[in-house]
This record gives C-alpha cells, structure tokens and sequence, in this order.
C-alpha cells in the first residue's frame, strides 16, 4: 500500500500528533496564565497580557514560526556566544511546538478569559465563608466550573490548531506532510500522498471531536439544559 | 546592530507582495461569500441529496490544513496523464491550475467558501420562526422569502462570525509562499536569505500584517454598527427628576 511508504508516513503521522499535543499543553499554559493576568487588579499583569493576545492574534502563524525558527537560532547564538558556550541548535521540532503553543495561547487565553468571568462571585464568596483557601476555591469551585465553559471554545481552539501543525513541514520538521511530499516527489504521484495525508488529519480532528463532546458531557455532570 | 539596509533597499518587495497578499485574500473571500450564499441555502434543505454534498465538501475542506489543500491542487493535479495532456493541448481552463497565483486563488476560495457556508447555515437556522410564519401568511413564495427575509436577516447575524473568518483569510495567504508566489510572507523569506537578518525581515512583515489586522477589525465594527444597529445594547432611557 502507498508504494511501501506507509511506515514512513506513519512515522510522520507519529511526528505530527506529537507536535499537537506538545502545543496543545503549552498552550493551555499560556491560556491559563494569560487569563489570569488578564483577569487581574495589577495593571502591571494585565498590559502585558493584553498586548500579548493582541499582537498574537494580528500575526499569520506561519510568520510567527519562521521568525521564532530563525530568529530563535540567531537569538540563542547570541546568547550562547556571549556566555562562551558551545553552538545550541534551535530544532525545528522545538520551533514549532514553541511556536504553536505560544499562538494558540493567546486564543486559549480570550477562551479562558471569559469562561472564568462565567463562573458566579456569589459561589466563590459561598467558599472562603466556608474557611476554604483562596487554593481550595480556585482547584474545588472556581476551575472545574470554569472548564465547563471554556471546553467548547478550547474546541474549536483544538480543531483549528490541530490543523495549523502542517505548517511545521515549512520549516523542515519531518511531519507527515513533508514526509509525503518527499515521497510523493520521488514516486511521481504526489496527489496519492497528499490525499493520505487529507485522510489522516480528517480521522485526527474527528476523533478529537469526540474526546471533546466526551469531556463536555463529563464536566456538565449535573447541569439542566434550557431546552430539550 | 538593526540591520537598516534590509528596510531601504527592499521595501519595494515587500509593498509588491503586500498588493499580492492583499489580491489574495480579496479574490478568494469575493469568490468563496458568492458561492457560499447558494450553498448555505442548499445546506439547510431538507433533502438528502441536496445537503449531502454540501456538507461532504464543507467537512474535507474544514477538517484538513489549507497548506495540504493548496499543494494538492499545486503539486498533485500534475500526476493526473488526462490534465497533462490537457495543458499540452493548451486548454485555458486546465492551464489554470498549472499556474501558482491561480492555484492559489481557487485552493483559498474553495476553503473561505466552505467555512463562510458553514458560517452562512448557521445564521439562517438561526432564523426567527416567527418571520417565517408571517412571511407565509402575507403568501410569498419560497423564493421571495429566501430574498427578503431569511438572506438579508442571516447575512447580518453572519457578520461577526464572517469578520473572524476574513482575518483568518488574511493570515491563511501567507502559505502562499510554499509554491514560488511572492506574497508579503515570502518576500520577508527573500529578504531574510539575501540580508541573513530574520528579526528585521520577518517582523517588517508582522507589522504589516498587524496593522491590515486592525484595519479590518475596525472596518468590520463600522459595518456591524451600521447593519447590526438593532442588535447594539441600548442606552438607558434616564426618567427626570
């Protein structure tokens, strides 16, 4: 099947899913950490987290990437020359999922954002009235509440970003796109291997959407719906 | 330490790719909102036959990466021995898609078109019932009241979803670059190989993004001031005294 070029797309498949999921946790920890200086009384947290999701989101991600690709190695050169140390090299793996996840953070961060403001005062006064600490609060009644909201945002957050980890193949990480390209350039017949890869990014987003109508279910336990 | 060189001297490329990018992301939102509307309107049909298609073409172009799609029209079409020997016969239509810029163009009007359908579909289910029953009851016909009261309501409720969905666009072209086209991306790519400077090179052109960005948005929040009037929250109406 596929000319003998299925393992090696497989591998790139493995690549890809790696890079997702990498960016994914990355980028849930910009979202929460954004949110949270978004959210915050000190102007000075909140500036910069504002000019973080603003900037972010007026960027194409593919410029962002080869700025953090090959700006990141002149930058670490920098660096590295400065301390008198030995030659660091900036991967396009840790690019890219540097990259993606530093990106999609700053969605994550707006999807967040409004999903912890969705969560009633009222509950979080009920808490600390019950002597719980301002931990107790946020970990037993301000985020599993919080995360009910925010799922179906984080998403379609998921979904979009899933797809953008093509973009990795343009900066030379062997992800399942270049992997096809390279095999579709030397088997001559790479429409084959581009619809390959079509077919595994459809399976991907599919399956993620059923984890998340999973975890929607999981964490709105107990919720009435207002309709039907 | 700031390389300035790279601004005088290759200005000029980067304002011919900026009208390249911009050409782009116009034509292909042009195209893909004039197909979307009739495909919108056949995806809320209730024949099978109808929607089927519809939504097959909508859940492959928004399931896979636009980067895949474009080099698949670009690269994989030229497998084909029937389109090969189309384009030695010289067929105009064929010839297209051995062309980069116009590769380009359908590849992103077939992907905005998908999501503007989706777009579109959600906003004329969203479709007040009430509107409909009246519009029955003054007797228009199917076609009237596609024209006057479910496509003008759900082009308005689309608006703030669509203006995400064109700065997406605008971002999208970049991946222009991978086959040969010199887009505002890829003459940031030039420049960054001729001056080896990427910081310069490549946040010239994320400024310039950046500020097309903000000019749409606020674009876009004129027209949802002008055409979303009804929908803005209302001042309180202060009692004197």
């Amino acid at each position: 099947m596929l000319y003998g070029y299925l393992p090696s797309l497989l591998d790139g498949a493995w690549v890809t899913l790696q890079v997702a999921i990498l960016s994914l946790l990355l980028a849930l920890a910009f979202g929460l950490a954004g949110a949270s200086s978004k959210l915050s009384t000190q102007l000075l947290l909140r500036l910069p987290a504002t000019a973080y999701t603003t900037i972010v989101r007026g960027i194409p991600d593919l410029v962002m990437m080869l700025l953090v690709f090959y700006g990141g190695q002149m930058g670490v050169n920098l660096v590295t020359d400065a301390l008198g140390w030995d030659y660091v090299d900036v991967n396009p793996f840790v690019a890219g999922v540097v990259t993606l996840g530093f990106i999609f953070g700053a969605y994550f961060t707006e999807t967040f954002r409004g999903a912890f403001l969705a969560v009633p005062a009222g509950q979080l006064e009920a808490g600390r009235a019950f002597g719980m600490s301002r931990w107790q609060v946020f970990r037993r009644i301000l985020f599993p509440q919080m995360l009910r909201h925010a799922l179906p945002g984080l998403g379609n957050n998921w979904q979009v970003m899933q797809k953008s980890t093509a973009l990795v193949s343009i900066i030379g990480l062997s992800d399942i796109t270049w992997l096809a390209d390279q095999a579709g350039r030397t088997t001559r017949e790479p429409f084959v291997f581009y619809l390959a890869v079509c077919v595994f990014y459809l399976v991907m987003t599919a399956f993620s959407g059923l984890a998340f109508r999973w975890l929607e279910r999981r964490y709105s336990a107990g919720v009435r719906r207002g309709t039907t | 330490m700031i390389e300035w060189s790279l601004f005088s001297e290759s200005w000029p490329q980067y304002a011919a790719g900026l009208w390249l990018t911009l050409q782009l992301t116009l034509l292909s939102l042009a195209a893909g909102l004039l197909f979307a509307i009739p495909l919108a309107v056949a995806r809320v049909s209730p024949n099978p036959l109808v929607y089927g298609p519809v939504w097959l073409y909508g859940y492959f172009f928004r399931g896979t990466p636009m980067l895949v799609q474009l080099l698949l029209v670009y690269y994989g079409l030229g497998q084909f021995e029937w389109i090969q020997a189309q384009w030695a016969d010289g067929n105009r239509f064929w010839l297209v898609f051995r062309n980069p810029y116009g590769c380009a163009l359908i590849t992103f009007a077939l992907n905005t078109c998908a999501y503007s359908t989706e777009i579109l579909t959600g906003a004329l289910r969203a479709t007040p019932h009430g509107e409909i029953e009246a519009a029955r009851a003054c007797g228009m016909s199917r076609a009237t009241m596609l024209r006057r009261i479910l496509l003008p309501g759900a082009l308005r409720r689309a608006l703030p979803a669509y203006s995400n969905e064109v700065i997406f666009m605008l971002h999208g072209t970049a991946i222009a670059s991978t086959i040969t086209l010199v887009d505002l991306t890829g003459a940031a790519r030039n420049a960054y190989s001729q001056f080896f400077a990427p910081f310069e090179a490549f946040v010239f052109a994320a400024l310039i993004y950046l500020v097309i960005t903000f000019a749409l948005v606020g674009l876009f929040r004129l027209t949802e001031r002008r055409w979303l009037a009804h929908l803005q929250p209302r001042k309180l109406q202060r009692t004197p005294g």
